[in-house]
């Protein structure tokens, strides 16, 4: 890229954009989640996999149906002019890993969507935000009929490390995505902090 | 995107894909074959927000930009795109959309921010700001 382009850009815009994945079992809330906090209707990106996936070439296991491109959904919340929050839905699947790391390319943060019911769908998501210290909060998604557990037993249950938000919620419901990415946000915050404090300690 | 059948080989030997294989996509015809943007060969970030350039020059006359060019300009004319967004207005995969940004980059007609470096985040002010506009949604 020109880079002389990019800094007048900035320059006169100041405009910001942040990055927030939502990720979490197939089926768990995902898209509604964006959804529900987004102020326009969650939109749908293609990837080419044929462009990004050279890493793929086990699709064992995987539905019939092979497609060359894979959709991810994606919300929008404007704070202010300049300022807006992209929320992206995360592709279920485990083959589509290679997308996450483009994904989570200077993302603030993220929220792993949990199912009592089915803990262990939101294990490869934890797994994969820890190794790579990206800030996030696991919310469980209250599903009706599904047997309430309180944070704590979700978080013992993942094995999480200590310090990080578990909320419980309604991906339904726009309060309780709201209060989901303020507590993301508050973490991603601190955890921001404490390695600033660390590298300088 | 276009799922485009209409155009599938029929001589014999020549169907190596069938029903199964999901739609079939020809993306890259609209970038000339090319599947990465500019010499510079920069991957824009699916959040990079495109800005038209005012003083950009008319692209009228320019017959090396196509329509689907003149499409992801329209949408940016509008309002500053991401790079997500006008995949989505568009119709086409983002991986085609970085290659036709990258035209109109190096002919000047847009500008394209940088995301935000890799584990760095903005600073606190920001952060409270989101805070506060997500509190007064």
């Amino acid at each position: 890229m020109d880079s002389e382009h990019s800094d007048a850009a900035g320059g006169e815009t100041t405009a910001l954009a942040l990055k927030i994945l939502v990720a979490g079992g197939f089926g768990v809330g995902k898209t509604t989640l964006v959804g529900a906090v987004s102020e326009i209707k969650p939109l749908r990106t293609e990837e080419l996999l044929s462009e990004a996936g050279q890493l793929v070439d086990d699709t064992d296991g995987v539905d019939q149906k092979v497609t060359t491109t894979v959709a991810m959904d994606f919300g929008r919340i404007t704070i202010r002019s300049g300022l807006s929050l992209y929320l992206f839905g995360t592709p279920g699947q485990d083959r589509f890993w290679f997308l996450w790391d483009e994904l989570s390319q200077g993302a603030l943060g993220a929220v792993v969507l949990a199912d009592t019911r089915r803990l262990e769908d939101c294990f490869p998501a934890v797994d994969y935000f820890e190794h790579r210290h990206i800030p996030f909060v696991v919310a469980v998604n209250c599903f009706m009929g599904s047997r309430r557990y309180g944070p704590q037993d979700v978080s013992r249950a993942l094995d999480l490390d200590r310090g990080t938000p578990v909320v419980l919620c309604d991906a339904r419901d726009r309060d309780s995505g709201k209060e989901v990415l303020i507590r993301l946000v508050e973490y991603a915050g601190r955890m921001h902090t404490a390695r600033l404090l660390d590298s300088v300690g | 995107m276009n799922e485009d059948r209409t155009g599938a080989p029929h001589e014999p030997g020549s169907q190596w894909y069938d029903g199964e294989a999901g739609p079939l996509v020809r993306p890259y015809a609209m970038t000339g074959g090319r599947t990465r943007s500019g010499p510079a060969g920069v991957r824009f970030d699916l959040i990079a927000l495109v800005t038209l350039d005012a003083g950009a020059p008319g692209m009228d006359d320019d017959t090396a930009l196509g329509p689907e060019h003149r499409v992801l300009v329209d949408l940016c004319r509008t309002e500053t795109q991401s790079v997500a967004e006008l995949g989505a207005g568009a119709d086409l995969p983002v991986g085609v959309v970085r290659v036709l940004l990258g035209d109109l980059l190096e002919r000047g007609c847009v500008t394209v921010s940088r995301p935000v470096p890799p584990a760095q985040l903005p600073d606190e002010r920001i952060l409270r700001e989101v805070i506060e506009g997500l509190r007064a949604l």
